[in-house]
């Protein structure tokens, strides 16, 4: 690593010294990583490039504008592609020598690029279903997107908020039970919610007013709401089905918007859902709203940067705490009940298989913010859902290795691509007072 | 309004931080409250602002009994707070700190951002502040920071204002500035509380003063008492405010710093192309407001700090690059400014801790055994020599008294074979007997020939020690300039500015 001189800005208003003298430090991350991407894609496509044609379909049957299946030859396209991402990681290392940082633009350029790449040579001779492969990627973003936003406030209040898991998984056996019992859809889903809410209260008294490490409370709640729920899935729901977990009563129906739905490719993705899927939308927007511009987003933000600080001010730093905590549980109660209510219809043991943990790499990865935690739910959901449709389709790649794509896409992007990033500066600290 | 404390006691566990304290705080008066570190004074007005709970007493405002269940309430009966560590969040902008927990908002909740703006702005026009309301608090220098704790604290419409050691971070000059601000908080009406403990600032602007020692009020003086009266007062004897020393007698070159530069993980030079050398049997004081580039510079050359350029050498050695432990092994001994953080472990004993950085060969260790009997002999005579006052070696440091601690650390780092000495804010927060003591090692070091730096914020400590000063402004040297240099020099120099009487450091030091 070199350090190089960078000449001196002078940019503040009257009030300000003249900030400190910065220089760059010279990182060959960023052309290493296409380098190494590069390679892979010289190797894969370029020299066992498959031959055909790779066709990509954009509409369903039922859409009301069809547009034509795109059909490309595999090796040409691909050997496009491959230049390309050759020319892009040329162009980062010309910047890096020139001691000019590399955007993130180009990463994600970079990024698109190499996939449509992949995409291009997995479906050589076949053709891959785009809004078949969108639709199912949103489906298992949905609960993640839940439990990312559920995070995100808890995180941003203070409280570490490893019980996601535990979350999700109580919101969607209690949603499942509810709704199958009073076969009402709106009881199904508060149900979940209250749900969340009882697992967050465990998480809120314990780390709030007994100070105990928050994320053992959490760990510990996951391993509690799935002994509890697997017990009673097996001992009660499974000795009643019709009556407890009957997937017909259960299953939310879709409810397509009319006129959006029509819209090409991102109508049947986007506008042809459940309910839940709908609530999602407005709890995204309500959420980065009221988290940066209402009052009870500023003393939510204080707490979680600044406890003694919102202390000393007025505000009540173990109930702004508690209720948030407790709102965060809901919220990702209700990405519980897409498990069951809004996708397979009935409850199964540890049906969540993991979700929470990778909302929780959401989190961070979107850097606490409610939308760029939304995206980066996204990306996991298109990962996992990328997997079924290449396993579907035949692609020459061993269903072992797409199994770890979702978990490989997550440790690449909070471990490469976020670095260290600053989170809420009191989270996971107790405020204990004298 | 006037404020009257009666009777308050504060307890913490076995410890009585105050005990019966009455106050009295006329309308319209500058109020000093003086003591020492720990005298109890924070905690005195913690209490009155309802964020810790008095065992016993009464808080009156116009004769009126107060119940402060948190600091909400004693906000709104006008109270208002200037803190010594800011209670301000980094990542919001002025107008949104100023308008935490009283917030103006919509129907809907909605932060009506406009209003606090503008009461921002009308505060500091009254005041002459020049805040910008939409500047994030974080990158403002803590000058301004403090500034906003007062339009805070305004914006509430506080008439009874409590600055608690409010110049322990600012520079002479803003220290001036902060003084003409208290005046004019008092022609306008406000009663000010003004907790510190630098008799120079009490003399200046106090109407009365109130004196607390370990926990109770010893005595009221009157701003035109001596220093040495306040002083002996505060401590409870007579003190020596000098430190005697005679003229130094500095050697050959020994340590050279040329062209040092730090980087921090954001790139910025947070030490930009330092050079000095210390003189073998000199006093080096390092100057300038905390968070200057100091902590860094020091971390630099002990090898705690990973992106450094340019060169460090100890009798012609380079020590750039070195592990930590060559760095000590070559000769150094370094105070550093966090005592509990970074000099001692607090949950080990003071034998212990005597023997932290030599715990890999005789003859503290042999054979990966400690040699205990070697230990408590050594720990023993080195606290009689240091006057470490406890119950005995095995206490843990973490029940000892600042000044105890730091000298347990002095005793530590004195004990070695030295080439270089280098102590960190070798007094913050420690009783004045303890300073003195302090004081009289670091020139004790010096006159046994040993180059010393002295890293100082406190302007008496530098002018007391040192033989030569460098100021630090913002990660660079602003100017070598001998140990008598008078203190308004030092003090613009601390602000950045090179006043013409100062020439620059001669040829030839920074070679």
């Amino acid at each position: 690593m070199s350090i190089q001189d960078a000449p001196l800005q002078h940019n503040h208003p009257d009030s300000l010294p003249p900030a400190l003298e910065k220089t760059i430090v010279k990182s060959w991350k960023a052309p290493i990583a296409y380098g190494i991407f590069s390679i892979i894609a010289i190797l894969l496509f370029v020299v066992f490039g498959r031959e055909g044609v790779s066709g990509f379909r954009l509409s369903t049957d039922s859409d009301f504008v069809q547009i034509p299946t795109i059909e490309a030859p595999t090796r040409a396209t691909d050997i496009v592609l491959t230049v390309l991402l050759l020319a892009l990681t040329a162009y980062s290392a010309f910047l890096v020598s020139r001691d000019r940082p590399v955007r993130l633009w180009i990463t994600v350029v970079f990024a698109i690029l190499f996939l449509i790449a992949f995409l291009t040579w997995a479906a050589a001779g076949a053709t891959i279903p785009v809004p078949g492969l969108l639709v199912g990627a949103v489906g298992l973003s949905v609960p993640l997107v839940f439990g990312a936003l559920g995070g995100v406030i808890s995180e941003r209040v203070g409280v570490v908020n490893v019980a996601i898991e535990g979350q999700l998984l109580a919101g969607a056996f209690v949603s499942a039970v509810v709704a199958s019992v009073t076969g009402q859809a709106v009881l199904g889903l508060i149900s979940a919610m209250a749900a969340g809410v009882l697992v967050s209260f465990v998480l809120a008294a314990f780390s709030i007013k007994y100070f105990v490490d928050q994320v053992i409370v959490g760990v510990v709640l996951n391993v509690l709401v799935t002994g509890l729920t697997s017990f009673l899935y097996s001992q009660v729901l499974t000795k009643n089905t019709d009556l407890l977990n009957n997937s017909a009563t259960i299953r939310l129906p879709r409810l397509p918007i009319p006129g959006l739905s029509e819209i090409p490719i991102i109508g049947p993705v986007l506008f042809r859902q459940t309910i839940i899927v709908y609530i999602l939308y407005i709890a995204v927007a309500v959420v980065f709203f009221a988290l940066f511009k209402t009052r009870w987003g500023l003393r939510l933000r204080a707490v979680g940067e600044h406890p003694q600080a919102a202390d000393t001010v007025g505000i009540n730093v173990a109930r702004t705490r508690f209720w948030n905590v407790s709102l965060a549980g809901a919220i990702a109660g209700l990405g519980g009940a897409y498990f069951t209510m809004g996708s397979v219809g009935s409850f199964n043991k540890e049906m969540t298989a993991g979700a929470g943990f990778i909302a929780l790499a959401a989190v961070i990865f979107g850097r606490w913010d409610p939308i760029r935690a939304t995206l980066a739910a996204l990306l996991f959901g298109f990962a996992s859902n990328l997997q079924s449709v290449l396993s579907i389709i035949g692609a020459p790649v061993p269903s072992e290795f797409m199994l770890m794509l979702p978990y490989l896409v997550t440790i690449f992007a909070v471990a490469g691509v976020v670095g260290r990033v600053r989170g809420p500066a009191a989270a996971g600290k107790p405020y204990i007072k004298s | 309004m006037k404020l009257e404390l009666r009777g308050i006691t504060k307890r913490f566990g076995a410890l009585t931080a105050n005990d019966h304290i009455d106050l009295t705080i006329e309308p319209g008066e500058i109020h000093c409250l003086l003591g020492e570190n720990g005298a109890g004074k924070s905690t005195l007005m913690n209490v009155l602002y309802g964020l810790y709970k008095a065992e016993e007493g009464d808080i009156l405002l116009d004769d009126v009994v107060q119940h402060f269940a948190g600091p909400g309430d004693a906000m709104a009966a006008g109270i208002g707070m200037v803190h010594q560590h800011f209670m301000l969040i980094p990542v919001f902008t002025v107008a949104e700190n100023v308008m935490l927990g009283h917030e103006q908002t919509n129907a809907a909740g909605v932060l009506d951002l406009a209003a606090a703006r503008e009461k921002v702005r009308e505060i500091s026009e009254r005041f002459g502040f020049h805040v910008d309301p939409d500047a994030l608090v974080d990158d403002l220098p803590v000058g301004v920071q403090q500034r906003v704790e007062i339009i805070k604290a305004l914006s509430r419409d506080a008439k009874v204002l409590v600055f608690d050691e409010p110049t322990a971070v600012l520079t002479p000059q803003e220290t001036d500035e902060l003084m003409t601000i208290m005046r004019q908080l008092k022609a306008a009406g406000t009663s000010i509380v003004f907790i510190t403990h630098k008799l120079r600032e009490v003399r200046e602007v106090a109407d009365r003063i109130t004196v607390i020692r370990l926990g109770k009020v010893v005595g009221e003086a009157s701003p035109t008492a001596t220093n040495a009266e306040l002083a002996s007062l505060m401590v409870g004897r007579a003190v020596e405010l000098t430190v005697h020393k005679d003229a130094a007698t500095p050697g050959a070159d020994a340590f050279v710093v040329s062209n040092l530069s730090v980087v921090d993980p954001h790139g910025q030079l947070v030490v930009n192309d330092v050079s000095f050398d210390v003189r073998a049997g000199e006093i080096l004081a390092i100057a300038g407001v905390q968070g200057n580039g100091q902590t860094e510079l020091t971390e630099a050359i002990m090898g705690l700090q990973p992106r450094v350029r340019g060169e460090i050498t100890l009798d012609g050695k380079s020590l750039r690059g070195l592990s930590v432990k060559q760095v000590l092994a070559s000769g150094i001994g370094f105070v550093p400014e966090d005592r509990k953080e970074d000099g001692l472990v607090g949950e080990f004993t003071i034998a212990e801790n005597l023997m932290l950085d030599r715990s890999d060969g005789p003859p503290f260790v042999k054979a990966g055994t400690l040699q205990l009997n070697y230990l408590k002999e050594f720990a023993e005579r080195k606290s009689k020599e240091f006057d470490v006052r406890s119950q005995g070696i095995t206490t843990p440091v973490g029940r000892l008294s600042g000044g105890n601690q730091q000298k347990v650390v002095l005793a530590r780092e004195l004990s070695r074979e030295l080439r270089l000495f280098m102590a960190a804010q070798p007094t913050r927060g420690i009783d004045v007997g303890s300073i003195e003591f302090v004081h009289k090692r670091i020139v004790a070091t010096r006159d046994a020939g040993i180059p010393v730096i002295v890293v100082s914020t406190e302007l008496d400590e530098v002018v007391a020690l040192a033989d030569r000063i460098a100021v630090m402004y913002r990660g660079t040297i602003v100017g070598i300039v001998p140990g008598d240099t008078p203190r308004d020099v030092l003090g613009l120099m601390m602000a950045g500015e090179v006043p013409d009487s100062v020439t620059s450091p001669p040829e030839g030091a920074a070679a």
